[in-house]
């Protein structure tokens, strides 16, 4: 889908804040509101705005720990890819599994309480999972997310 | 602090962040105002830092996600900030993230193509500074993203 500078600006402003209202959006970006409301329905219905998501204080939460797994899987084929992704998919303190191309098969997104919550949901989640090979851990210090190409 | 109502709410919230008040209200039995007035207190403190809209890069037209996985110079003393300073200044790049382990930074790319990755690969990555190896995981699919933690 073709955007313009308009359409980039209001992405801009509802990737860092999806609560504002058109009316806000609007004198923001001096436009008028129904203009905003029109170009806004236009980016959900092109499905460029896919949804909403909460940006939470996981530490304040109680999860202390997030860790990337690298996997490796140690079988191979189609059965057994369904089989991992179904299980892997299953575990509540992983957030996020992406299947890559390189040093790895699958990354995963862990999140735990502390360090030892970590080690119980990698020794009996994990590590337990179906076809599972090697696995790499490393520790998330810091992020951020970045407004991307627009 | 945080008790149980509020992780009652952030549960129902976190897994639907549109919900109108009214609707969360409902499932979480709680009434309308108590729901406005937690709800604005996560806020305040910062528990609850931002709600953000998502986007689907594929829908406008970048089709291409590469995690990078980078290895730095770590006798330079400011050799992470130098190297996530100029990350930041690269547009593609959707998430800078430091680890303790192996790697030691990681950032998510956004391409067009693969000409295009390669474009923003050589001109702008590679010319990162503190950059010792990097290697480089295709995103082939996304099998889970669920943007929630089991509150």
């Amino acid at each position: 889908m073709e955007i313009d500078e308009t359409d980039r600006a209001i992405l801009l402003a509802l990737q860092a804040d999806a609560t504002q209202s058109a009316a806000m959006l609007a004198r923001r970006l001096e436009l008028s509101q129904p203009a905003v409301w029109r170009r806004v329905k236009r980016l959900k219905d092109a499905g460029v705005i896919a949804g909403q998501a909460l940006e939470l204080d996981l530490a304040r939460l109680g999860f202390g720990v997030t860790v990337f797994l690298g996997v490796k899987l140690a079988t191979k084929g189609r059965v057994s890819l369904d089989d991992f992704e179904r299980a892997v998919s299953a575990i509540p303190e992983v957030q996020a599994v992406h299947h890559v191309l390189g040093l790895y098969d699958y990354r995963l997104r862990v999140v735990a309480r502390d360090i030892a919550d970590f080690e119980r949901v990698l020794r009996r989640r994990v590590m337990t999972l179906p076809g599972i090979g090697n696995v790499e851990a490393n520790v998330l210090l810091s992020e951020e997310r970045r407004p991307g190409p627009i | 602090m945080i008790d149980d109502i509020d992780r009652r709410i952030l549960r129902h919230l976190q897994s639907a962040p549109e919900m109108p008040m009214a609707e969360l209200a409902e499932v979480t039995r709680l009434a309308q105002a108590t729901c406005y007035k937690r709800v604005d207190k996560l806020r305040e403190e910062g528990v609850l830092k931002a709600t953000r809209s998502v986007i689907n890069w594929r829908v406008l037209g970048f089709t291409v996600e590469v995690s990078l996985r980078v290895t730095l110079d770590k006798t330079q003393a400011r050799a992470f900030d130098e190297v996530m300073a100029a990350a930041r200044e690269i547009p593609e790049v959707i998430e800078i993230q430091t680890f303790l382990g192996r790697v030691d930074l990681r950032l998510q790319v956004l391409a067009r193509d693969m000409a295009h990755y390669q474009e923003v690969y050589r001109a702008q990555i590679l010319a990162l500074p503190h950059i010792t190896d990097i290697e480089a995981l295709m995103q082939v699919a996304t099998i889970k993203d669920a943007q929630t933690v089991p509150i």
